[in-house]
């Protein structure tokens, strides 16, 4: 079966590409990145400012289920065309890695089908590949939280 | 036991992936890494130890002070290169579809 989440990193290079097809039409998937509440259940983070304009500012913040904030990370969006485009930057707080540079692009497929495609620039090879092995650092939710949510409640 | 398991034990708790996170871009010592916490000093050192027994920190001491810095060739071996990353995404983009499913419906 294809995988229907790709990621391409090339060795040497400073950029990654994450591609995703959905069987969902465009519009339910940029509305997924753009509405508040949607993108704070699927990401499981908390959404503090969500500015769908250009230069508009974004910040998330999760926290661990004793409530301590474990994770926050905000930008800038840059351009934003509806079912087509985001172009934001992503800065991780507190961890001392450099501001990454994304290109989100929306394609409509078929009436119910689409693609999503994740462009994503960093600062040097290095960082990227820092980056890559440590796949938790994007958001530091794992399915492993929602488990031990289940438990703890 | 499995050491694997033990590194995977490792990074399921959410305040270990933090201190990863801290210190993989440079070496810190136990009071500076405690410092970004709340929680009570000897429950970061206690977090500390499990990292450096898994071998995922490194303990260097310089001075009178003890650094601890990331093991990148131990976060390596957790898995292949990128396949955890994109299981990552891969598992996210399923909450966002499975999300989307529902809202279509109704």
């Amino acid at each position: 079966m294809e995988l229907k989440t790709k990621v391409q990193a090339e060795p040497g290079r400073q950029e990654i590409f994450i591609t995703r097809h959905f069987d969902l039409p465009v519009d339910l998937i940029f509305r997924a990145y753009t509405e508040a509440d949607l993108l704070a259940q699927w990401m499981g983070t908390k959404v503090i400012t969500l500015e769908n304009k250009r230069h508009g500012s974004w910040q998330i913040e999760t926290s661990d289920p004793n409530g301590n904030v474990v994770f926050k990370a905000n930008g800038v969006i840059h351009e934003i065309e509806t079912n087509s485009k985001i172009t934001r930057t992503f800065e991780m707080e507190n961890t001392g890695f450099p501001i990454q540079l994304e290109y989100l692009t929306f394609e409509s497929v078929s009436d119910e089908t689409c693609l999503l495609t994740v462009h994503t620039i960093f600062k040097s090879v290095t960082d990227r590949d820092n980056l890559l092995k440590m796949p938790f650092a994007f958001g530091l939710s794992m399915a492993h939280d929602r488990l031990q949510n289940l438990f703890t409640n | 036991m499995n050491l694997r398991r033990d590194v995977f034990q490792a990074i399921a708790d959410p305040t270990r992936r933090s201190i990863l996170l801290l210190v993989a871009s440079q070496a810190m010592t136990a009071g500076a890494i405690a410092a970004n916490f709340n929680s009570a000093r000897p429950t970061v050192s206690k977090h500390i130890q499990i990292l450096t027994e898994c071998e995922l920190l490194h303990q260097e001491q310089v001075g009178r002070e003890v650094y601890y810095q990331l093991n990148l060739e131990k976060m390596k071996d957790i898995a292949d290169f990128i396949e955890p990353f994109r299981q990552m995404w891969d598992a996210r983009f399923n909450s966002l579809e499975n999300l989307m499913k529902q809202h279509k419906k109704s």
